[in-house]
């Protein structure tokens, strides 16, 4: 069974997932990031794969997109470094970027190569699901990789149907009409989302994402989703690069505990 | 038609929609609406009336004797740069202003790089009473501040955006992340044919008024419609595809769009996109783009603000691939050579990205007395910084460089019109 139904077979609550960009704040510290977010008890982690025009994305992981670029980070390089990741980690991990670096790493090419190194799922925001369905869909299926697909407050219940049926784990719940890292608040209109959403009873998962920064957001997001994505609260929780290890570990105990 | 858009947003290979779903809803109800819109029989009585009382069209095809009789063709020019605000761009911020106002939309935002587009989307919002919010590259705001000056007069508050190379590319992206923010209240007016679906086929429409004008005029003009040759520059690629669009099917007119090639391909200061891109996503859609392996989006260069652009409109795309259009390129100087000739020959001072496409009547080897259009989309105001700076470089050198890049240049008293004393005439 793939890690992430794995996961959302043995937890359905207060799943929480990490975000962070690849390469940022120092080449090199990937695999330590994945490994110290394992040793705090986080439940799924989310690699960025930076990219040089990410238009989904607020300012925090715009930068730590640009320096991770300047780092050096490539997708190939990236790779490279998780690739016995699996040696240590057991925890779900997906990879998460736009579709012009893996369209032009060959997206076939991908999924065989993040198979066999034990990546479980993808989130790529800007392929359509009509160009998903039509070109891809069978090449995810063909090595075990999980895709997974937004939906917003503005998108239509008929389409929301549609996502839950193409989705093989969980649905990424935007919290917010907005760019990552915006929002640190959930406002009530949010919650009126939430809460419509959870009465239609989708098959998926539902991880709730953007706006979600402390501990206070988090508990309240999961009282309407299985859990939350923290994503550019922790990205300029470990900017400095600075005692990269303490600051992970206390990061993540603001959120548990 | 063989080039249009089809029923899934394509051209070909090239276009779609690769947006994120925070995006989804506006551009599905765009594409849902602006057939509808623009067919109805009270957009096209508004937007005709206006482009003829408002805009200045049709705008003149003007017989242009001294470059006939230079390079030895019949050289007719699309004189866009006598539009309102002084470029094609209003052909499209009419039309699509009107279709916000169809939606329900009380906001408008846009990017720009010359300002061209600024300008032309700051006039009818203050026209329409409708906010506007202008996003421009901080690079291109220092050098292009006359339209930065009028798009403020007007009323629209222009962003500066530090992000990137600060210039077109990264004030498309502030202008869709404005857009992700915004999304019931506002219309994004895209200012080329690039874009998710719709929006390359609706821009392209609103432009296409340019050929239809051109084939009128050309029959009243010569007795014939067609052209041997049309010629325009190409960024995003709205003017070329204006110029282009009602000739497209008409297989026997050759049409020729000009990439700005900055310094040159080999130096790698280059915005040619067909000469180095590779097929990929840029803002919503599949088209040929300048990126890495990696398939990171490379920062282009080009002299001229309106064309440098990593990407292309898909439409080209797929007219390149097609071989329906040629691609060449002209590098800054040879756009700023270009810009002097028409200045001085014809007292037409032209954009720079214009610049580039008369920068071809040098390139291209012309059938004697062949017919020849070169749209004129820009008028050069808004450069005179830039062609100041190059007329006080060439008075610099020495004069047999001066013979050598074969042009007179005036001293610069002259230049200024403070000395009589002109000792030449322009030697082509």
């Amino acid at each position: 069974m793939n890690r992430i139904n794995q996961l959302f077979k043995d937890k359905q609550n207060s799943i929480l997932s990490i975000y962070f960009t690849a390469g940022h704040p120092e080449m090199g510290t990937t695999k330590l990031i994945i490994e110290e977010l394992e040793k705090n008890e986080v439940d799924m982690i989310e690699i960025g794969i930076p990219f040089s025009d990410p238009l989904a994305d607020g300012p925090v992981i715009q930068q730590s997109s640009q320096k991770a670029l300047e780092n050096g980070m490539t997708l190939k390089k990236l790779l490279a470094e998780i690739k016995d990741i699996r040696h240590k980690v057991k925890i779900p991990l997906l990879l998460m970027g736009y579709f012009n670096t893996v369209f032009q790493y060959g997206v076939e090419a991908f999924c065989s190569d993040i198979k066999s190194i034990g990546i479980d799922g993808v989130i790529l925001p800007d392929m359509p699901i009509k160009v998903y369905e039509a070109k891809y869909q069978k090449i995810f299926e063909k090595y075990g990789i999980i895709p997974v697909f937004l939906i917003t407050p503005e998108t239509s219940e008929e389409r929301i149907r549609k996502i839950d049926k193409l989705s093989k784990g969980f649905i990424y719940m935007v919290s917010s009409s907005s760019t990552t890292g915006i929002k640190n608040k959930l406002d009530e209109k949010s919650i009126v989302y939430f809460k419509r959403i959870k009465e239609m009873n989708l098959k998926n998962q539902l991880i709730a994402g953007f706006g979600i920064s402390n501990k206070e957001t988090f508990d309240e997001i999961c009282k309407y989703a299985n859990g939350g994505i923290i994503g550019s609260a922790f990205v300029k929780a470990i900017e400095t690069g600075e005692n990269l290890l303490s600051q992970i570990k206390r990061f993540i105990a603001t959120i548990k505990y | 038609m063989k080039y249009s858009v089809n029923k899934t947003g394509y051209y070909g290979n090239f276009g779609g929609a690769y947006i994120p779903e925070l995006l989804y809803p506006n551009v599905k109800n765009l594409e849902e609406n602006y057939m509808k819109i623009i067919n109805s029989a009270s957009f096209q009585k508004e937007f005709l009336a206006l482009l003829k009382d408002y805009v200045g069209r049709p705008s003149p095809l003007y017989y242009s004797k001294r470059l006939s009789d230079k390079y030895h063709i019949n050289l007719y020019l699309k004189r866009e740069d006598l539009n309102h605000t002084g470029s094609h761009k209003i052909n499209n911020t009419i039309g699509q202003i009107l279709i916000a106002k169809h939606l329900g939309k009380k906001r408008i935002i846009a990017e720009t790089g010359a300002g061209q587009h600024g300008v032309a989307t700051a006039t009818v919002c203050a026209r329409e009473g409708l906010d506007c919010i202008i996003f421009m590259g901080e690079t291109d705001v220092l050098r292009q501040k006359p339209n930065v000056e009028k798009m403020q007069m007007l009323g629209a508050t222009v962003v500066p955006v530090k992000s990137g190379n600060k210039t077109l590319k990264d004030a498309t992206n502030e202008a869709i992340r404005d857009w992700i923010n915004h999304p019931s209240e506002t219309h994004y007016i895209i200012g080329s044919v690039v874009g998710p679906h719709p929006y390359p086929d609706m821009v392209t429409q609103f432009q296409s008024v340019i050929s239809e004008e051109i084939k009128k005029q050309l029959e009243e003009q010569t007795g014939s419609e067609n052209p041997d040759t049309i010629i325009a520059c190409v960024g995003g690629g709205s003017n070329a595809i204006g110029a282009f669009y009602h000739y497209l099917e008409d297989e026997n007119v050759k049409l020729i769009a000009v990439e700005a090639d900055g310094l040159g391909l080999e130096t790698g200061e280059t915005a040619a996109t067909i000469a180095i891109g590779k097929p990929g996503i840029i803002h919503g859609s599949k088209t040929m783009l300048m990126q890495t392996d990696d398939g990171q989006i490379v920062e282009p260069y080009s002299i001229s603000a309106g064309l440098d652009y990593p990407g292309i409109g898909p439409i080209h795309a797929h007219l390149f691939e097609t071989d329906r259009v040629e691609f060449i390129r002209a590098t800054d100087d040879e756009a700023l050579k270009a810009a002097l000739e028409l200045t001085q020959m014809e007292g037409i001072i032209p954009a720079l990205e214009t610049a580039h496409a008369l920068a071809a009547l040098k390139k291209i080897k012309f059938k004697k007395g062949e017919t020849v259009v070169i749209n004129i989309s820009g008028r050069g105001d808004k450069d005179m910084e830039t062609y100041r700076n190059y007329l006080a470089k060439i008075n610099e050198k020495p004069s047999e460089e001066r013979l050598f890049i074969g042009m007179y240049s005036v001293p610069t008293s002259n230049i200024h019109g403070a000395d009589t004393n002109v000792n030449g005439l322009f030697v082509p």
